[in-house]
């Protein structure tokens, strides 16, 4: 094995003598150092907990402040500038006391031209804040994001990472009120039943789960749309390799029908919904399957059931 | 006859509560790894390279062939790395895929960590997709109580750690080797190639890193078979993809169909363009791959065809813009991301991708001069092929595409003193139209 350690000693050992440099009291140092320590249990080699360390050191002071950067380099045996130099590298790494809410608004190109930007100049305006700035009241840190992979909801906004889809100049800023406000639940499109504070936040992101991952929806219509439709239409994948007839012999049949149609009509789908019935729609399909007939029922124990495309 | 869309990644996303294990296991989930418990991990090997799966992560190198590349055992670890980093502007499928599936994921990377011989695999997901996170964290937490993961998986002797790695926002990450160097604990900045991951990766061990949707894939083909994925797509460009459609669309989102279909196809399965307006210019596989145009809709989408008409593939991240788009506009901003993001280790792409964004920003405020386009070019070509890594290159494909199919938009800005657009009649909601503020020296955007 190469040694991979940046010319640094080994991280402290459990009740070492805490070295000079981190102010926090003790309680608050002992309990950071045993959250560290799981952090590090994680990793073959020690220092790979920096990230999440950083992202620990926030969910204490909400940015990463000199006792933080002290507190990582300590425990991973590190010095401080080379804690720093990460720490400055990532833009997560927040360098001075963060709202209790980032709002970040996409204005990377797409969403910036759906509309991102007069959102975010909006929001500016209505907070009196740039970017990278925070309300007086210490509710809201403004920022503009780059593209957050939820290209398909655009305008995109963001809050302490929960994703607001389909955004509008009114909406967010209704948004923000309510945040301001903050006396009610702010529920996120696709994301918990609520947003938590940045420093929630920041303990997750550290890896340490809140139990929420059960809230909210699977997906987004956005998400959903191509299976949807795919469903409604009865396109399926082809059915497993067999050793009798090769890939799709006997289970392509469900889908059978909409194939002969689509070879006509290539583009029709998309033109409309067929309505549970008419032409296209599953709905108008044959009883071909088992569970077409009794679903829910076992299927035959030769043929694989297309229509619910389990891998078996 | 192949259905247009085939739904098999994205086939289990639309179950109640799709994300837990009991839901993904009612879809049939971890059969796949039943199976590949019971072969030859050099036969999954072979079966994955057989299939012609090819990265799915924008590259397009074939998996089973990464696999293969990993050296003898030696006795030490080696390892598998996700990159769930998905950053590219416009890529939007890997995120929904690990909200929606995240035992999808988990199950693959059972898989391919038996395969390659790995006992501790991880998965970086950016640190800005926090309930992907939460589901991710929840999912392993599952495996590892149905003994799924950890210690003698399904009693096969087996053994395999998964750890959910969060990011911390730096798209440079989703370059391998700057991954793996985030991965150890240092700043994201790309490594010298060779030696590649497959010799000296994580650790300086043998590791294979490999794309979500590539490594969700792998449980398809283990059940289903290599011939199976096959059966669709292209001769080369093999199976099933997620296409994500974005922007000014009727119906955005993703559709997942064999390789090789067309935007013209999925076009019409989303609706068309939004009502009223045309298609102008689109990106094949998200912002680093060169633009295309309406002249493009026909072009089948496989890594072969869409290389051939001077772009990409990609990530099938197709962003669509209507006429409404000023393109310089939207190239200034892509261009600003990428001076963003750059990670300042190698010159060309931290000085000239500076640079690029100052001149765009002075073109599209009405600024600029002639000369203006050819700077442009010129340090495109000066950061093409000598960059450290493919960020700087494609830091130049929005700039070089969009002035040889729009090269007459950009002289209007110039010749104009203006841009010519109206913002707000590109923008999904009514508003009034804001006049933009002046350019305030290179720091204007950020």
């Amino acid at each position: 094995m190469t040694a991979q350690t940046q010319g640094a000693p080994g991280p402290v050992e459990p009740g070492t003598v805490r070295a000079a440099g981190c102010t926090y009291d003790a309680a608050t140092y002992e309990r950071l150092a045993a959250d560290a320590a799981a952090i590090v249990a994680r990793y073959p080699r020690a220092r790979s907990a920096l990230l999440p360390m950083l992202h620990l050191v926030q969910s204490e002071e909400s940015y990463v402040s000199r006792d933080g950067i002290a507190f990582c380099a300590e425990q991973l045996g590190l010095t401080a500038a080379q804690v720093s130099a990460v720490a400055t590298f990532y833009t997560q790494y927040k360098r001075h006391p963060n709202g209790k809410y980032t709002v970040g608004v996409c204005t990377n190109t797409l969403c910036a031209v759906m509309g991102g930007d007069e959102i975010f100049d909006s929001l500016s305006e209505h907070l009196d804040v740039g970017h990278d700035e925070t309300t007086e009241d210490g509710k809201i840190t403004l920022e503009r994001v780059e593209c957050n992979a939820a290209c398909d909801y655009a305008p995109v906004v963001m809050v302490n990472w929960e994703f607001f889809d389909n955004q509008t100049a009114d909406s967010a800023r209704e948004l923000a009120d309510r945040l301001t406000a903050d006396d009610a639940p702010v529920v996120p499109t696709r994301g918990a039943a609520s947003v938590c504070s940045f420093r929630q936040m920041s303990r997750v992101l550290a890896g340490f789960p809140d139990g929420r991952a059960d809230e909210g929806v699977g997906a987004g219509d956005a998400t959903l749309v191509g299976l949807r439709l795919a469903r409604e239409n009865g396109w399926a994948a082809p059915g497993p390799e067999t050793d009798e007839g090769g890939a799709g012999s006997g289970e392509d049949g469900a889908a059978a029908p909409e194939a002969v149609e689509s070879e006509s009509a290539p583009h029709a789908p998309g033109q409309a919904t067929p309505a549970v019935g008419e032409q296209g729609s599953s709905a108008e399909r044959e009883p071909e399957t088992s569970d077409d007939v009794s679903p829910g029922g076992p299927p035959p124990s030769d043929e694989v059931d297309e229509s619910k495309e389990t891998d078996q | 006859m192949t259905s247009p869309l085939t739904p098999v990644l994205s086939d289990g996303w639309d179950a109640d509560r799709s994300w837990t294990l009991d839901a993904y296991r009612d879809g049939g989930g971890y059969a796949g790894l039943e199976q590949a418990l019971r072969r030859e991990p050099a036969d999954l090997v072979a079966l994955v390279k057989d299939s012609g799966l090819r990265g799915r992560g924008g590259a397009g190198f074939p998996t089973g062939l990464k696999w293969s590349f990993l050296p003898p055992d030696d006795g030490g670890p080696r390892y598998l790395v996700v990159n769930a980093d998905e950053s590219e502007p416009g890529t939007c499928k890997d995120i929904p895929l690990m909200l929606a599936s995240p035992h999808l994921l988990v199950e693959g990377v059972a898989i391919t960590s038996f395969a390659i011989g790995c006992h501790h695999a991880f998965v970086y997901v950016r640190g800005e997709v926090l309930h992907v996170y939460r589901r991710l964290l929840r999912a392993v937490e599952e495996a590892y109580a149905a003994g799924l993961l950890g210690k003698d998986v399904l009693g096969s002797g087996y053994d395999l750690d998964v750890t959910v790695h969060a990011g911390a926002g730096a798209y440079i990450c989703g370059e391998e080797t700057a991954l793996l160097d985030s991965l150890e604990g240092l700043r994201g900045q790309p490594r010298l190639k060779p030696p590649f991951p497959a010799v000296a990766g994580l650790y300086a061990r043998p590791t294979v890193v490999n794309n979500v949707e590539s490594i969700a894939s792998v449980p398809g083909i283990v059940t289903r078979g290599a011939d199976w994925f096959k059966g669709l797509g292209t001769e080369r460009s093999t199976g099933h993809g997620l296409f994500s459609l974005s922007g000014h669309v009727r119906r955005p989102g993703q559709y997942e169909a064999p390789l090789g279909i067309t935007l013209r196809e999925l076009l019409d399965m989303a609706g068309g363009v939004r009502e009223g307006h045309e298609l102008k210019f689109w990106t094949p596989g998200g912002s680093s791959t060169p633009l295309f145009t309406a002249e493009h809709l026909d072009v089948p989408l496989d890594y072969e065809s869409v290389g051939a008409a001077g772009s990409m593939l990609g990530t099938r991240a197709l962003q669509i813009f209507d006429e409404t788009t000023c393109v310089v506009r939207a190239v200034a901003r892509w261009t600003e991301f990428y001076a963003h993001e750059s990670c300042g280790k190698c010159t060309p792409c931290r000085e000239g991708t500076y640079w690029l964004r100052a001149v765009l920003l002075r073109v599209e405020a009405g600024q600029g001069t002639q000369e203006d386009l050819d700077v442009l070019l010129d340090v495109c070509d000066n950061i093409l092929g000598r960059a450290f890594c493919a960020l700087g290159d494609g830091a130049t494909s929005p700039i070089t595409s969009s002035i040889q199919h729009f090269r007459e938009e950009y002289e209007a800005h110039i010749t104009g003193g203006a841009c010519p657009f109206d913002r707000s009649r590109s923008a999904l909601f009514e508003h009034a139209p804001r006049e933009q503020r002046a350019l305030t020296g290179a720091g204007a955007h950020r």
